[in-house]
């Protein structure tokens, strides 16, 4: 409750509370700090990165999960970082559904498309190889999004390739909804 | 040094002389699958070991030889596990009940009914231990997943049993068994407790079924991400039963639920 009424305060102040609260081994409460950080907006991602959890794996997947949702492009680095090597699935996984849905319009027009292709190498590669179902599901996530801005025929091809190869029933289902979505 | 592979889990798991290596061996088997079948005569062999016992009376590596035997799926496996529904000791027939359940084979049926003799009534504490008299839970829910139609009316009063977690998994059993709505709604009620361990048990019940209403409430439950994302994709596998089928609009929505949770 008290975590809520922080989160609801829009104090620029509360960011490091907010982001400290990650840390709690407490789901309510995380959720109701990443709602106030996601809230807050752009001023919370050089904390949100400044204060990253090297050893949290839990705080690091919900400061992930912030930083995905409020998607500014600084945050490029830390989640490609975060997609393809971090060892705990649920910041991997975080990671790769908010790369597909970084604000581009945030960076200068000539790194847009730099870090475009930044960001499809980096889900092509999760989206085949990675070893947990979850992960290669938001990859596919990430993809899609990403397909509404940028890449779209590249990426088209690619997942229909990735459909052979899926073994997931979940992951595969995905796939076909994102197929859906394309037509 | 070589790397641990398939043949050296079967060597450890043969020899008798140091009881840690073979009780390493029987997990490992289980965890990476190893199929062939010199894994499952080790295996077998060790479900029958009395060498290897902890302090107070248990079998340790049995216990352990019936987890991989659940995942390694093999019906040879059933007479064995069968018997040691009867051991003695407790987590040898929790254990052996959860692979039945996993190698999914009938025969399991009326010797794993047998464990429910006696009913709630019988279904007290075990006097000095952390855990009731038998495996209940794991025995109704393998009841369930064995699709035991039979056992209905013997599982049905242990809804009220005095510990919440067989309540629910006698929910989710009565549910895979009749479809039954209510049972369903019972195990969404549970997604309400009070405390997280039983929230994580109803979700995990729920995961269990195809009861797709549920999709909501555990998209809101407050639990890890990560177990609600599991219990939405036994739904969503349950419902499409396994194989891919086209998306129907209930598929969907739970696609899209979890596609709110990553």
């Amino acid at each position: 409750k008290a975590v809520w009424a922080l989160s609801g305060s829009q104090s620029e102040d509360a960011i490091p509370t907010l982001i400290q609260v990650l840390g709690f081994n407490n789901p309510g409460a995380a959720i109701a700090a990443v709602e106030g950080l996601v809230k807050l907006g752009d001023v919370a991602v050089p904390i949100l990165i400044r204060d990253l959890d090297g050893y949290d794996y839990g705080a690091r997947a919900w400061a992930i999960r912030a930083l995905s949702r409020i998607a500014h492009p600084d945050a490029l680095d830390i989640l490609t970082e975060a997609a393809a090597h971090d060892f705990a699935l649920s910041v991997r996984r975080g990671a790769a559904k908010g790369l597909g849905d970084l604000r581009w319009e945030k960076l200068p027009p000539e790194a847009q498309e730099g870090a475009q292709k930044k960001v499809l190498e980096t889900l092509k590669q999760v989206a085949k190889k990675d070893e947990e179902w979850i992960v290669r599901y938001a990859a596919i996530v990430g993809l899609e999004s990403l397909a509404k801005q940028a890449l779209t025929e590249e990426i088209k091809t690619f997942l229909q390739e990735l459909e052979k190869q899926e073994k997931d029933l979940t992951a595969r289902s995905r796939l076909r909804l994102a197929f859906t979505n394309q037509e | 040094m070589t790397a641990y592979n398939a043949e050296t889990a079967i060597a450890h798991l043969n020899q008798t002389e140091d009881l840690s290596l073979r009780y390493y061996a029987a997990w490992w088997l289980g965890k990476f699958r190893i199929t062939d079948s010199a894994a499952m005569t080790a295996l077998l062999n060790a479900l029958e070991d009395e060498a290897d016992r902890s302090p107070d009376g248990g079998y340790p590596l049995r216990r352990n030889a019936a987890r991989a035997l659940g995942k390694l799926g093999n019906p040879q496996a059933v007479p064995s596990l069968i018997e040691n529904l009867n051991c003695s000791d407790y987590y040898v027939r929790e254990a052996s009940a959860q692979a039945l359940e996993e190698i999914g084979d009938s025969r399991a049926i009326s010797p794993l009914l047998a464990l429910l003799e006696g009913g709630v009534e019988a279904a007290k504490p075990m006097p000095g231990k952390p855990h009731l008299v038998q495996p209940y839970e794991a025995v109704i829910e393998a009841l369930g997943s064995l699709g035991a139609t039979i056992a209905i009316a013997q599982i049905q009063p242990f809804l009220d049993h005095p510990v919440e977690k067989v309540q629910f998994a006698a929910a989710r059993a009565l549910y895979q068994l009749t479809k039954e709505e209510k049972y369903g709604m019972r195990l969404v009620e549970g997604l309400k407790a009070e405390k997280l361990p039983l929230r994580r048990s109803a979700l995990m019940d729920l995961g269990a079924t195809d009861y797709l209403d549920a999709g909501s409430a555990i998209a809101q439950t407050p639990a890890e991400n990560s177990l609600k994302l599991i219990a939405l994709k036994g739904l969503l596998e349950n419902h499409l039963q396994h194989q891919d089928q086209p998306l129907s609009p209930e598929a969907v929505q739970l696609l899209t639920l979890m596609d709110s949770l990553l």
